[in-house]
């Protein structure tokens, strides 16, 4: 019997965390309590993208949305829709500062502004089925490349396209193939390709989205990669984080086997190619090619310095073509669709060098104070504020936007005035910043920008690998300069020092991480100055963050004595008798914020 | 399973179209069977198995067949709604397994409306 509904579960990591195995499981009773077995499929998909409102289920051909999900949600919404036809409102989604529910998911902002590409199939297939990947055109550029195109040709279209790589560096894609079959061939010496998924950026999870909810689409563009460059054999790299997008990587390298897809002879056509997966583990500057390939050879995870390039003495020496995960899947739609269709979405001109411009679309992961958390796929050159206001929502709470940091732990805080900002890789360059792996981390007006810088240099302190000086001492000075100023001890010429140490780091560090790893203090200093001056001159943290810089007060008039801050506060700094004013001993107080949060009346200030 | 050619792929994906046809929502037509209370107790689910079996049967794969709830006219069910791509839906009222088979047949496959058993054109104005 044909079915007449498929019900897609997300299955991705963040719905996965909220139940969504345990959902499946129960639908499936409820399904076969009211009969509905041969009429109502369950599917198992990957990351649908909009993780804030998971778990994540969607039924089709209605295309009615439900979020937010719950195990005793599920009798009642299998009985009245799947049964009856009546769509459930109250699992709908309803946009913050509206009150009518959107049921279908096309109608959603979040979803309908977006162009999938990288995340073609997202939500659509079972990525551990793969019939479902070939019955959207899965392996089909594989095999018109294999049966119709010379390696030249592949590097060509490729280049055409204007592809740049989605890792963050954004050098051409086409041109890094060139160079590897090229330095291959010179030397007569074998070539690898590899797929970094060593994705480390806090709040960034697009590679791992995309490994979760479509395998094959990495394994099809690892082939086409390596029939262009002539290498046989490919690894990916993957991050140990990522138990589940391991796992349906192997389920897809296994399947790819047994169809001829990888192995000896791929469709017959003579050409051997196949992949190995290595596991990193947990190294951030891994995912830097030099030190992510002496990770490969087993050796200790650091860079090298870059004066021979990795396409011509990579992994063990020999040339070596490194993308990331993104970069790989796009690759069968630009061969499908032709360079042509590709150039179309984006920014600039790459007719005459794939230096351009920026063609084609970016994922990019949406966290922070924005009501939307999640991943979204747009086109090239969109701005950030359409990015941050019509897809994501706009910030929580309604409060100020106050700044966006682009690009991972190491790329740039932007400000309100540049929201207009078109989103490609040089412009976000210029502005301080990066495209980086695309991580998007928003800020509201509570947002202090020391606090923020302070944070990522934290990181970078624990992930430098310590081989190359200004990294590993530059990082330490400049964690100590920002925690002087947070802590009211700041010096006049302590601003003056730090752009010191950023120029020094970007200049004279050995590889990308150090390179770019002073971009937060310094985008914060040229963008939020105003605010490192407070802190130092006044000794006040505008923002409220730093807690050296802040005292909790209650105000007597607001006060009406309701107790609750008294009993929130961990450290009984509150007193007051039952509808009396309430007092706060500074001497306890932690400065939590506890207090502040809780109050009703707003009674209790931070000054 | 055996290794495949590039002419196979096409074969994988003819068999597995019917799978993501619905996800897709890409059919030629679209069938509702109006399914509340009012048309279970009338007789829609007989409707329904009707129509799944005809698709069955005669391996369709570009027909969408859905549920919907009650559309608001209970005398008249069981009911079913049939949408042709690129043309306004059509209301069929007071069915049996006899008159969806000939609806079926054709207004789904040939674009003739059977005006006989046909409500009305359109659907209501929603907000």
């Amino acid at each position: 019997m044909p079915f007449r509904a498929d019900v897609l579960i997300c299955m991705g990591t963040s719905c996965i965390e909220n139940n969504s195995f345990e959902i499946r499981e129960l639908i499936q009773e409820e399904i076969k309590k009211h009969n509905l077995e041969e009429e109502i499929r369950l599917v198992s998909t990957g990351c649908f993208g909009f993780c804030d409102a998971g778990p994540i289920i969607l039924v089709q051909p209605d295309g009615v949305f439900y979020q937010r999900v719950t195990e005793k949600d599920i009798p009642f919404l299998v009985e009245e829709h799947f049964l009856k036809g009546r769509p459930v409102k109250k699992l709908m989604y309803t946009p913050p500062k509206e009150k009518v529910p959107i049921p279908k998911l096309a109608e959603i902002p979040f979803f309908n502004q977006q162009i999938l590409i990288a995340l073609r199939n997202r939500g659509l297939i079972d990525p551990e089925k793969i019939d479902e990947y070939i019955a959207r055109d899965g392996y089909a550029a594989l095999a018109k490349v294999i049966s119709s195109m010379t390696a030249q040709q592949v590097i060509e279209e490729v280049k055409a396209s204007g592809l740049r790589g989605r890792g963050g560096g954004g050098f051409p894609t086409g041109i890094k193939w060139e160079l590897c079959r090229h330095a291959g061939e010179e030397r007569n010496e074998v070539r690898y390709v590899i797929c970094n998924a060593d994705e480390g950026d806090p709040g960034a999870f697009m590679d791992r989205s995309i490994i979760e909810s479509d395998p094959h689409s990495i394994i099809e563009g690892m082939i086409i990669g390596a029939y262009a460059i002539g290498s046989h054999q490919g690894y990916v790299y993957i991050r140990k984080e990522y138990p589940i997008a391991l796992d349906r990587l192997n389920t897809g390298l296994e399947q790819a086997r047994e169809y001829g897809l990888l192995g000896d002879d791929i469709f017959g056509s003579g050409f051997d190619f196949d992949i190995e997966v290595h596991r990193g583990a947990g190294a951030f500057v891994c995912g830097e090619s030099t030190a992510l390939m002496a990770s490969l050879e087993g050796k200790a995870g650091v860079p090298r310095a870059k004066y021979i390039h990795t396409v011509e003495y990579g992994l063990w020496n020999k040339p070596s073509c490194l993308n990331n995960v993104e970069t790989w899947v796009n690759i069968p739609v630009i061969i499908n669709r032709g360079a042509k269709w590709f150039t179309r979405i984006g920014t600039g001109d790459v007719s005459e060098s794939p230096w351009g411009g920026s063609k084609g679309t970016k994922v990019f992961s949406l966290t922070g104070k924005i009501n939307n958390t999640g991943l979204v796929e747009v086109p090239m050159g969109i701005t950030l504020r359409e990015i941050i206001f019509n897809i994501g929502g706009g910030i929580k709470k309604d409060k100020k936007f106050k700044m966006v940091q682009t690009g991972g732990p190491s790329g740039g805080f932007l400000p309100e005035e540049l929201l207009n900002l078109p989103v490609d890789f040089d412009s976000l360059t210029k502005a301080g910043s990066m495209m980086g792996s695309g991580g998007m981390v928003v800020g509201d007006e509570d947002t202090c920008m020391i606090d923020m810088a302070k944070y990522f240099v934290s990181f970078l302190v624990t992930e430098s690998c310590g081989k190359c000086v200004p990294c590993r001492e530059g990082l330490k000075r400049m964690k100590e300069i920002l925690e002087r100023i947070s802590e009211g001890e700041g010096k006049e010429e302590d601003i003056e020092l730090l752009e010191e140490l950023g120029f020094i780091l970007e200049n004279g560090a050995l590889c990308g991480l150090g390179k770019s790893a002073a971009n937060p203090v310094l985008t914060s200093i040229k963008y939020f100055r105003d605010e490192y001056e407070v802190h130092i001159r006044e000794k006040k943290c505008p923002a409220g963050v730093c807690k050296e810089l802040i005292e909790y007060g209650i105000d007597q008039e607001k006060c009406n004595g309701c107790t609750l801050c008294a009993r929130k506060c961990p450290t009984d700094a509150i007193s007051g008798e039952q509808k009396q004013v309430h007092t706060i001993d500074t001497s306890k107080c932690i400065k939590c914020g506890i207090c502040y949060e809780v109050c009703r009346f707003d009674a209790v200030y931070r000054k | 399973m055996p290794k495949i050619k590039p002419e196979d792929l096409a074969k994988i994906k003819e068999r597995t179209r019917r799978t993501l046809i619905l996800r897709e929502g890409s059919g030629r037509a679209k069938v509702t069977v109006h399914m509340g209370t009012c048309g279970i107790a009338a007789g829609a689910r007989k409707i329904m198995n009707t129509l799944l079996r005809i698709i069955e049967e005669r391996e369709i794969d570009d027909i969408i067949l859905t549920t919907s709830g009650c559309a608001g006219l209970c005398s008249h069910e069981p009911m079913a709604t049939v949408e042709v791509k690129g043309t306004a839906p059509v209301k069929y009222v007071d069915l049996t397994e006899k008159k969806i088979e000939e609806i079926f047949d054709q207004h789904v496959q040939k674009g003739i409306i059977v005006k006989e058993y046909a409500l009305g054109v359109g659907s209501e104005r929603t907000e």
